[in-house]
């Protein structure tokens, strides 16, 4: 009786104890590479270069300077670009794969389509780079086929970052959106079908909705990611104009100046975590 | 007690900084070396196997190398390691005191290094020289000049700066991204020293990099200018000289470099021992090695860039001499200046300036 009673209030002691066993690593990880680093930077951002005590300095000189504003600015315009051109190309992208690709193809599909992600950010924007050239493939093809006599600038402008970015994050909206097809079942045609709507107002009021999640998602990453990339706007914009990571990796390099850096990049944290709320809805964050 | 360690912001910001570093190593391993090691902060050229395998083969060290850019991101990580973590470290010949000042490195041994072989003009005694101590031992050097290319360009016309502002180049040209030393050819370029840079004169220097911007097709750092000019992308680098031409000699013949009637600017690299270093006696014998005729022809020639090896007994081939144009270097030198070297104030309102520049269209 008594091990009985001692095994009666034990078990929901241990039951409860479980899930924080489970869920420690995790939240020790967060802890000392996410929260500790991020109140250090909070805590940089508000000092001054070389020592002394609380400013606001290196924030006001954020908004009071404005070529850092417009770095800000160009890093918006180029994430707003690439997202939507992502998401255009993605889409259909992700559909013929679901839809149209017998399934025992869409393995061999799906591989082809993560091929990009095995080559290194650097890499990539130097291929992208040797393509875009004056001298490269895609001149050399226009000006050997007459349609052009002067070849175009197309390496180190704002074209050429978004093209590498393209690139890249296509295939990740591909995957989500892909994922998020694949989930939605054939009944939803049929019973469109069943009550009269056609393949177009079937996708539009039916497939579309039911595959936001998925486009959001992707857009989201595309978003956070592209937001934060120094590598391809370095080497395929030409440093023509400044996004916000090239500002941040400015003010270390020589002068080491790590406050101004940490503002600058809470900064682009709190752009983030606005489009993160912005798109809270579909990302499921409430059910979490 | 100082205004820094008084700040209870800094102070617990510190602790952060010490308790993530900390955690990182522990979590990695411990990614420095055992302190028979020699553990050495550097610039990529000195990470080629040519360069450091005779070295650690003579002496059975293991030398353990960190890449850094820019002496604010190496002082950094300084900053974050433990005191006796790094034995030696490459550095700005100009950036010296700002080691010294942190109170970071050991002086040098005069008697136990080739000073009396170094090309005088870049001993660069005011920056390497504190107190009648020296800290820092020039071992490379160049000059951030025009790189072109000669059979695109008048080569006639890259004997003046003036011709990067002119029309006739328009969209040809590159600029290398880095403010100080482009900065120094814009002064070059109005007719100013190096030297004697003030606040005052920033107008003027604005006025010129965005003359020299409307040129440009591009703005790139090392990679990027060399990669523009091997591809024919432009045919004009400013602030590009031998560490950008002669490495892509052999594959490029027609890329040369050259030091126009207005001048070029000196850069100049350092090395300098760590005063907390475990290991000062190895630290020691591996300055004197990359110092010695046999390891400046190999850091000279290093895969990561070619430059001038500071000492005039560097052991390079008449066919590397050649690419260096090391019979030249007394005549370069005496129309070369030095960096500017603005103070912290100055520096700022600088790289301020060239980010307005890097903006404008």
């Amino acid at each position: 009786m008594n091990s009985a009673g001692n095994n009666g209030r034990a078990q929901p002691r241990a039951g409860r104890a479980l899930p924080w066993a489970l869920v420690t690593p995790a939240l020790g990880w967060t802890l000392l590479f996410f929260v500790l680093p991020f109140i250090a930077m909070g805590l940089s951002s508000l000092t001054a270069h070389g020592g002394g005590g609380f400013t606001l300095a290196n924030y006001s000189q954020f908004f009071t300077n404005p070529s850092y504003w417009q770095a800000m600015v160009n890093s918006l315009q180029v994430t707003a670009i690439v997202t939507v051109v992502s998401v255009l190309l993605a889409y259909p992208f992700a559909w013929i794969l679901a839809e149209q690709v017998p399934e025992r193809w869409q393995r061999l599909a799906l591989m082809l389509a993560v091929l990009p992600f095995w080559t290194s950010y650097v890499v990539r924007s130097y291929s992208w780079l040797l393509v875009l050239a004056q001298n490269g493939v895609i001149n050399r093809a226009l000006i050997g086929s007459g349609l052009i006599s002067e070849p175009p600038q197309l390496a180190n402008t704002r074209l050429a970052t978004v093209t590498g970015f393209v690139h890249f994050f296509v295939m990740l909206l591909t995957l989500t959106i892909f994922a998020n097809l694949k989930q939605l079942s054939p009944s939803y045609r049929k019973a469109a079908a069943d009550l009269g709507a056609g393949p177009v107002r079937t996708f539009l009021h039916i497939i579309l909705p039911l595959t936001l999640p998925g486009i959001m998602v992707g857009a989201f990453l595309t978003f956070v990611l592209c937001i934060g990339d120094y590598i391809t706007p370095q080497i395929l914009g030409g440093n023509n104009e400044l996004l916000m990571p090239q500002l941040v990796m400015m003010q270390i390099g020589r002068r080491g100046d790590f406050p101004l850096a940490s503002a600058l990049s809470i900064i682009l944290m709190a752009v983030v975590t606005v489009a993160y709320l912005a798109c809270a809805r579909w990302l499921k964050i409430e059910r979490a | 007690m100082s205004v820094k360690s008084a700040n209870p912001l800094s102070g617990l910001k510190r602790h952060l900084h010490r308790a993530c570093a900390a955690a990182a190593l522990l979590l990695g391993g411990g990614s420095l070396a055992q302190a028979a090691d020699l553990n050495a902060l550097i610039w990529c050229d000195h990470s080629d196997p040519a360069l450091l395998q005779p070295f650690e083969t003579a002496n059975n060290v293991k030398v353990n190398v960190k890449e850094f850019e820019g002496t604010g991101a190496g002082l950094a990580i300084v900053e974050q390691s433990q005191p006796g973590d790094w034995d030696v470290m490459v550095i700005d010949s100009i950036d010296v005191p700002r080691g010294v000042e942190k109170g970071l490195f050991e002086p040098l041994p005069e008697d136990k290094l080739p000073f009396a072989d170094l090309f005088p003009q870049v001993k660069m005694d005011k920056s390497t020289m504190i107190d009648g101590k020296r800290y820092g031992i020039t071992e490379k050097f160049g000059y951030n000049t025009i790189g072109f290319n000669k059979t695109k360009v008048d080569p006639a016309d890259m004997q003046s700066l003036a011709s990067l502002t002119s029309d006739k180049y328009k969209g040809k040209v590159a600029i290398y991204d880095y403010y100080l030393p482009v900065i120094g050819m814009a002064a070059l370029a109005i007719g100013k020293k190096t030297a004697d840079l003030t606040e005052a004169d920033l107008p003027a220097l604005k006025e010129e990099l965005l003359k020299m911007k409307a040129n440009a097709k591009l703005v790139g750092e090392v990679t990027a200018s060399q990669t523009a000019l091997a591809t024919g992308e432009v045919d004009i680098l400013v602030g590009g000289g031998e560490w950008v031409t002669a490495g892509l000699a052999k594959e490029n013949p027609a890329l040369d470099f050259s030091i126009p009637k207005e001048g070029a600017v000196l850069w100049s690299q350092s090395l300098a021992m760590f005063k907390d270093s475990k290991n000062k006696d190895m630290a020691l014998k591996f300055i004197q090695y990359i110092l010695s005729p046999e390891g400046q022809a190999r850091l000279a020639t290093s895969s990561c860039y070619w430059g001038m090896p500071s000492n005039t007994k560097a052991a390079l081939t008449d066919d590397q001499k050649k690419v260096l144009r090391f019979d030249e270097q007394p005549g370069f030198l005496a129309r070369a200046q030095a960096y500017p070297a603005p103070n912290a104030d100055l520096d700022k309102k600088m790289q301020d300036m060239w980010t307005e520049m890097l903006q404008a269209k």
